[in-house]
């Protein structure tokens, strides 16, 4: 992964966090990497790993509305969810 | 009884005598053998329903006068559009046998519709077949639903308990999923035009994953929205995948063939659209200690790798053969020094010998033998002469362990000289 690519973990969505961590497991998992890098990754897995936890633990869900608006196109809003 | 004896005599039939299975087998073959009992609609009113575990489902069907015992076999139950209940009239299809260890004739049935609903069920059946024919519900039509989606179209009515019960599911399960309602009428002439805008405006929204089309339970007359040519055709077009929940389990609509996913309930709906929060929650799990495994394996691994190579370095030390030379170096250090000091004694004896010849033959000796060496005080030169000297002249005379001063009284110059 190269560096500049990496996001901050608490900026990804869960399916985001979720596949990183999943191709960090498979390239640690291939072991071929140097010392220092397999470290670097495994910090990274651990922080995505928690990421996803926290999402799915503390979700709630989103309901919005979809109407038409005056120009024939279509709105959408924030609907209260009376759950 | 002697009646029905001498009845038999009567026909000369006394001496053959029918076993019941026999009998039985004559009389179901009779009324198989008949082609009108074996293809009819029998008009009547459900009693006695019952669907054991077996899923078969037996009942009576009776007018004021008579009664039919029916049976419907679990493979066609499944493919009922309703299931009756008792009291419905109802018109049932099947054809007539019997029922050979119970003795009775019954019906078995293989199609039921409400009487009322007669109109509607012939539509049903109808649109069905032309929808089925044009293609409308092959199973390569059908799209698979996205692992995890983010964003979920629903289709339905705002008020109805269908959105209430699939909103609790969605939280309960997958609570990271954004839902789009797209509110319409589910009943009623509204209905169908309702639903079709519908499903095209979560069409052309923004990352739409799927749509649920829902709908809680009601009579068939409730649910006919979703027997609409035009809904089926909208739910086909959609570019999006759509899982249908109509009604009860037992309730079965267009919408449900042409939809990609057939739920039997809203929240069955919910439920197959979505992955379980639970299993989540193991996956990610597994993920970790994966993480930690991997990790900690690459670590022993190379922990082995380095212990391993301290051992070859260790064989491979030149320590001793350090140690070795060391050790040579010590004794040629020796043996240097043993030679040194040899050739030490060697040169200090020869100069001692040297030394005492010097000695033996040095003014010293000569002066010890009582010579002694005269110098004028004057410029200290050697006195070898008589004539070097006159009266009056300081001397000094130097004598094998010291000088003294002298003055020459008197001079004179020998013969010999």
């Amino acid at each position: 992964m190269a560096k500049s690519k990496v996001q901050p973990v608490e900026e990804l969505r869960y399916e985001e966090a979720y596949e990183e961590l999943d191709s960090i497991v498979a390239q640690l998992e291939s072991g071929d990497l140097p010392l220092e890098e397999s470290l670097a990754l495994f910090e990274r897995g651990q922080l995505l790993a928690a990421r996803c936890s926290e999402l799915l633990e503390q979700a709630e869900i989103k309901l919005r509305q979809l109407a038409p608006d005056d120009s024939g196109g279509l709105v959408e809003s924030d609907l209260e969810g009376d759950l | 009884m002697l009646r029905s004896v001498s009845q038999l005599s009567f026909f000369g039939a006394e001496r053959e005598i029918w076993p019941v299975a026999r009998l039985t087998r004559y009389l179901r073959e009779l009324l198989e053998s008949d082609y009108r009992l074996q293809e009819l609609w029998v008009a009547g009113e459900v009693s006695n329903l019952s669907r054991p575990a077996s899923g078969h489902l037996y009942f009576t069907l009776k007018d004021s006068e008579a009664s039919l015992r029916c049976v419907m076999w679990r493979s066609e139950v499944g493919r009922q559009v309703v299931l009756p209940r008792d009291g419905d009239a109802v018109e049932v299809h099947g054809h007539i046998s019997v029922y050979d260890s119970g003795g009775v004739y019954q019906l078995y049935a293989d199609r039921i519709r409400l009487a009322g609903a007669g109109d509607l069920f012939q539509a049903f059946q109808a649109l069905k077949e032309r929808l089925e024919a044009e293609g409308l519900f092959d199973p390569e039509r059908k799209r698979p639903l996205p692992a995890w989606p983010r964003r979920i179209g629903i289709v339905t009515s705002p008020t109805g308990a269908a959105l209430r019960d699939a909103l609790h599911v969605l939280q309960r399960r997958f609570p990271l999923v954004e839902v789009v309602l797209a509110p319409t009428p589910v009943q009623g002439e509204g209905a169908p035009p309702g639903i079709i805008a519908a499903l095209e405006a979560l069409n052309r929204a923004l990352d739409i994953d799927l749509i649920l089309l829902i709908r809680g339970g009601g009579s068939i007359e409730d649910l006919w929205a979703f027997n609409d040519e035009g809904v089926a055709r909208a739910i086909a077009a959609s570019t999006l995948p759509v899982v249908a929940g109509v009604g009860h389990e037992t309730d079965f609509t267009i919408a449900d063939f042409a939809a990609d996913v057939r739920a039997p309930t809203p929240s069955a709906a919910a439920e197959i659209a979505t992955p379980d929060r639970a299993a989540l929650r193991e996956g990610l799990a597994a993920q970790q200690a994966q993480l930690v495994r991997s990790v900690s394996e690459a670590l022993t691994e190379r922990g082995w790798d380095l212990r391993q190579m301290a051992r070859s370095l260790r064989l491979l030390s030149p320590r001793s053969r350090v140690a070795n030379e060391h050790q040579r170096l010590d004794e040629l250090v020796r043996r240097a020094g043993g030679a040194l000091q040899h050739g030490l004694q060697m040169r200090r004896a020869a100069v001692a010998g040297r030394s005492a010849t010097l000695r033996a033959v040095g003014p010293q000796a000569v002066l010890e033998r009582g010579f002694a060496v005269v110098t004028r005080a004057e410029d200290g030169a050697v006195v070898r002469s008589a004539a070097a000297v006159q009266a009056g002249d300081q001397i000094d005379v130097r004598v094998a362990d010291g000088e003294f001063a002298a003055e020459v009284l008197d001079a004179e110059e020998g013969q010999d000289g």
